[in-house]
């Protein structure tokens, strides 16, 4: 069952048109990477698809509802949630807060005067972040965090609005391999234990082929191949874009 | 009112009134766009450079009897030394802080200035006489108007095909432009980026303070016309755009003619017409004529 | 329902207030006076830190909610003759709405421009209260303010005042450590982050900045009836700047901070005047010792301190 779905998704900035026309579904249960060189548009296609950029043209369907354009948090209401490449949490939190602050939203008691913050979701929230290893931490200021630990956090923060749908751009960007490999194992568990759709960027193509179901291959923003693991390694057009260019720098 | 539609002779005269008025604000107001433009920061003491240029210009024109065009360098001259003293001893050290310290910091200098002058210059109004040739009035066809005022309106279009010439241009005018979009980018290629940042805000300052020395003969320099001038330079570059020069140019007009036919047709209501412009503006098209729309989110 | 305040903190709140009480004892007009000054401009800052520290904009024209709730509690008091009953909280009211109405475009604007309109908008507050000479007094101002007869002295008046603006620094200390108080930071730390946690953030910024000018509004309405005149200089921008500083000097990231801030600058500037013409002088240096070295205000130093000298947490 398709529960993302785009259609002749357009972006032009001026002139500069970073998403070509793209068709795109996303299976529920699998596990979906998108690859693609630098500059390809796998971030762009993201905020597209998360209503933080407005297409010129095509439509983004979320489980057959139509959200083209809807606002960022009416999305994330719906089960569509991300993470992002650049750490995106609250610096001057702690880490406790931070994800105590996002099951607050989740749960619509962001207008609610009369009850404390920090009393809310406690239980809740040390178990979130039990979950992805954080549960030392959780008095330390999140900005001060080391890089990898704000990566658990941006995980983690994505991952209490018990979205049904994850997005994630880049997740294991700036990590070593043997981070990259804990991180990975993490997403892996908490997918199946949650039984979360994945939708993931990645460069890193141990983890691509590692975990993915299906891949999608972005280049100059059009989809130009998109199957199995094996279908995709195999694919001439693939090499050619890879190989072909990684022969123009030895060059 | 009656008298616009009667007199012909008496129009013509508010429509070179307002678009004298508007060139000498086009100098000034062309200095805090150049600098938001680059520097993504509001200088509020825009102000008080356009009041030491005023200041400036009495010293060296009245005090020291050097001339008037002594005087208009002289002012261009002294805000550039105080640009780079600013600019290299305070400012720099907060372009990566929040853009409210900066705000601030540019305030603390408009307190500082601003009694600065009082302390120089006393709390008199002082007045500034035209230059010599300057001071009469020309024969513009049917009617007489002053001759430096016609000056103004000439000088104004002069200073904006030298700006647009020097941005569009000539190689550093590139540089600049390339250092609006990406800082980073251009400090990776080995620009100095640090030298692009203290030009423009000379250039700037130096603007206001020559609009300031140019603006003396008319507003008579005096405490207080710091805060009158950059209320109206806001409104225009808001009008026009944030950062473009010809959404200034454009601006500093629509703003001479609205203050000038307002005060004659509602006289006492034109200080509420900057405002309601102004909010006018940020409500329908904040980022005025010109200007790009800035993405929401940061 | 576990409020989670510091024990150091409640005591010294409640210090605090019983000192105020204690002040008209001193039989010291000057003490009162200044006690009664300092509270109205403690509540104005407090307000102005619900937009600025706790929703991450900034305002340049808080200072219109002031005036409006000043003039609005003057004009009908004297010129209408409601009892205080009616009239406080019409005024107050009316700083909300005009809020209200001023947040719903400014949320549409990303910083600069909605700091802009801000401005805009209160020297436009400003300009009408100039202009409207017939209602508001114009420049000379809106004189003898009908005071009501229970508070038309300076003991019960300073007591009135304590009492009003101790119950809006606790209404306003618990919304801002609410579930929404608590959202609204995350707003302010990450804008786009928040959105993407499900918070509408449009909607926050806009009923934080209500709640900031309906309290302005009753640090105005209090003010008029002190002053027994409500002035046009009230939602000039000088106003606005003011209030903005000492949010900053006390420091925005701390509940209590610009309260602090407020009696600092307050005091400061009545020291200053003392000595030397130039408080503005006086008064820029200490922005730009706050923009270059203590941008957290005098909160952040004593944290600072309290860590270096404690030894970590």
């Amino acid at each position: 069952m398709t529960v993302l779905n785009t259609s002749n998704l357009t972006i032009d900035f001026g002139g500069f048109v970073a998403i070509n026309n793209v068709n795109f579904s996303l299976e529920g249960g699998e596990k979906h990477a998108i690859i693609g060189p630098n500059g390809a548009g796998k971030t762009t296609f993201f905020n597209l698809i998360t209503g933080h950029l407005k297409p010129s043209r095509g439509e983004v369907s979320f489980k057959d509802k139509t959200i083209t354009a809807l606002a960022p948090h009416k999305i994330v209401k719906l089960g569509l949630a991300r993470s992002f490449q650049r750490i995106n949490i609250f610096p001057r939190m702690t880490v406790f807060e931070n994800i105590q602050t996002s099951l607050i939203a989740r749960d619509n008691k962001h207008f609610n005067f009369f009850s404390p913050g920090s009393a809310q979701n406690r239980e809740e929230t040390r178990e979130l972040l039990e979950l992805v290893g954080l549960e030392d931490e959780f008095a330390e200021i999140a900005g001060e965090l080391a890089y990898g630990k704000q990566k658990q956090l941006e995980l983690a923060i994505s991952l209490a609005e018990n979205p049904t749908v994850l997005l994630l751009d880049e997740p294991t960007a700036g990590m070593s391999p043997q981070e990259t490999s804990v991180a990975i194992a993490l997403v892996d568990e908490i997918a199946k234990a949650r039984k979360l759709t994945l939708l993931f960027t990645e460069h890193d193509m141990s983890v691509v082929f590692g975990i993915a179901d299906r891949i999608s291959v972005l280049h100059h923003g059009e989809i130009i191949a998109s199957g199995s693991p094996d279908a995709v390694r195999s694919d001439p057009e693939v090499r050619r874009v890879y190989l072909g260019e990684s022969d123009d720098a030895a060059a | 009112m009656d008298m616009l539609l009667s007199s012909p002779s008496f129009a013509f005269i508010q429509v070179l009134n307002s678009i004298s008025l508007g060139m000498n604000l086009f100098i000034i107001a062309a200095g805090l766009s150049l600098i938001f433009g680059v520097l993504r920061v509001i200088n509020f003491a825009h102000g008080v450079f356009y009041m030491f240029g005023a200041y400036i210009m009495y010293t060296v024109s009245k005090d020291l009897q050097l001339g008037f065009f002594t005087g208009v360098i002289a002012a261009a001259v002294g805000l550039s030394v105080i640009a780079i003293i600013v600019e290299r001893g305070l400012f720099q050290w907060l372009y990566d802080k929040e853009h409210l310290l900066q705000l601030l910091l540019t305030f603390a200098i408009v307190l500082i200035m601003g009694d600065m002058a009082k302390i120089i210059w006393g709390t008199d109004q002082l007045s500034v006489s035209y230059p010599e040739g300057l001071g009469g009035a020309s024969n513009v066809g049917f009617t007489f108007y002053p001759t430096y005022r016609l000056m103004l309106c000439v000088v104004g279009p002069l200073i904006f095909f030298g700006l647009w010439f020097l941005i569009e241009r000539t190689r550093w005018g590139r540089l600049t432009r390339a250092a609006t979009q990406d800082m980073e980018m251009l400090s990776a290629l080995g620009i100095n980026v640090p030298i692009i940042y203290v030009t423009i805000f000379v250039i700037g300052s130096a603007l206001a303070g020559v609009g300031g020395s140019l603006a003396a003969p008319i507003n008579s320099p005096t405490p207080g016309m710091d805060a009158t001038i950059i209320v109206e330079c806001f409104v225009i570059v808001i009008i026009g755009g944030l950062g473009s020069l010809w959404g200034t140019f454009v601006g500093a007009l629509i703003y001479g003619f609205v203050f000038n036919f307002g005060s004659v047709i509602v006289p006492n209501w034109q200080d509420v017409f900057a405002f309601l412009l102004l909010m006018a503006v940020l409500l329908i098209r904040p980022w005025g004529l010109f200007g790009k729309p800035e993405q929401e989110g940061h | 329902m576990s409020w989670n305040i510091s024990r150091g903190v409640l005591a010294t709140c409640i210090i605090v207030v019983l000192l105020l009480i204690c002040v008209p004892l001193t039989e010291s007009r000057y003490l009162i006076d200044l006690s009664t000054e300092i509270l109205v401009y403690a509540l104005f800052a407090l307000s102005l830190n619900v937009i600025i520290g706790f929703s991450g904009n900034v305002s340049f024209g808080h200072a219109a909610y002031f005036a409006i709730g000043g003039y609005a509690n003057a004009i009908l008091l004297t010129t209408y003759g409601w009892p205080l009953i009616f009239a406080f909280p019409a005024a107050v009211i009316l700083s909300g709405v005009a809020a209200a109405f001023v947040a719903y475009f400014c949320t549409r604007l990303t910083d600069i421009y909605f700091a802009m309109l801000t401005l805009a908008f209160s020297m436009l507050v400003w300009a009408i209260a100039f202009k409207w000479r017939s209602v508001t007094g114009g420049d000379d101002g809106f004189v003898g303010v009908t005071v009501p007869a229970f508070i038309d002295t300076r003991v019960p008046f300073f007591y009135f005042t304590l009492i009003i603006v101790t119950i809006s620094c606790i209404t306003l200390w618990l919304i801002c450590h609410s579930a929404f108080g608590q959202s609204l930071i995350a707003v302010r730390e990450n804008l786009t982050r928040a959105g993407f946690i499900g918070v509408n953030t449009r909607l926050m910024r806009g009923i934080a900045f209500v709640i900031a000018g309906t309290f302005a509004g009753v640090a105005g309405a209090i003010f008029a009836m002190y002053n027994r005149g409500v002035y046009t200089e009230s939602a000039f921008w000088a106003e606005s700047a003011q209030v903005l500083i000492m949010t900053l000097l006390g420091g925005m990231y701390s509940f209590f901070g610009p309260a602090i801030g407020a009696a600092a600058l307050y005091l400061l500037e009545r020291f200053s005047n003392e000595y030397t013409e130039y408080w503005p002088t006086v008064l820029g240096v200490i922005l730009l010792i706050i923009v270059l070295v203590l941008p957290e205000g005098l909160v952040g130093l004593a944290k600072r301190l309290k860590t270096r000298f404690m030894g970590g947490n």
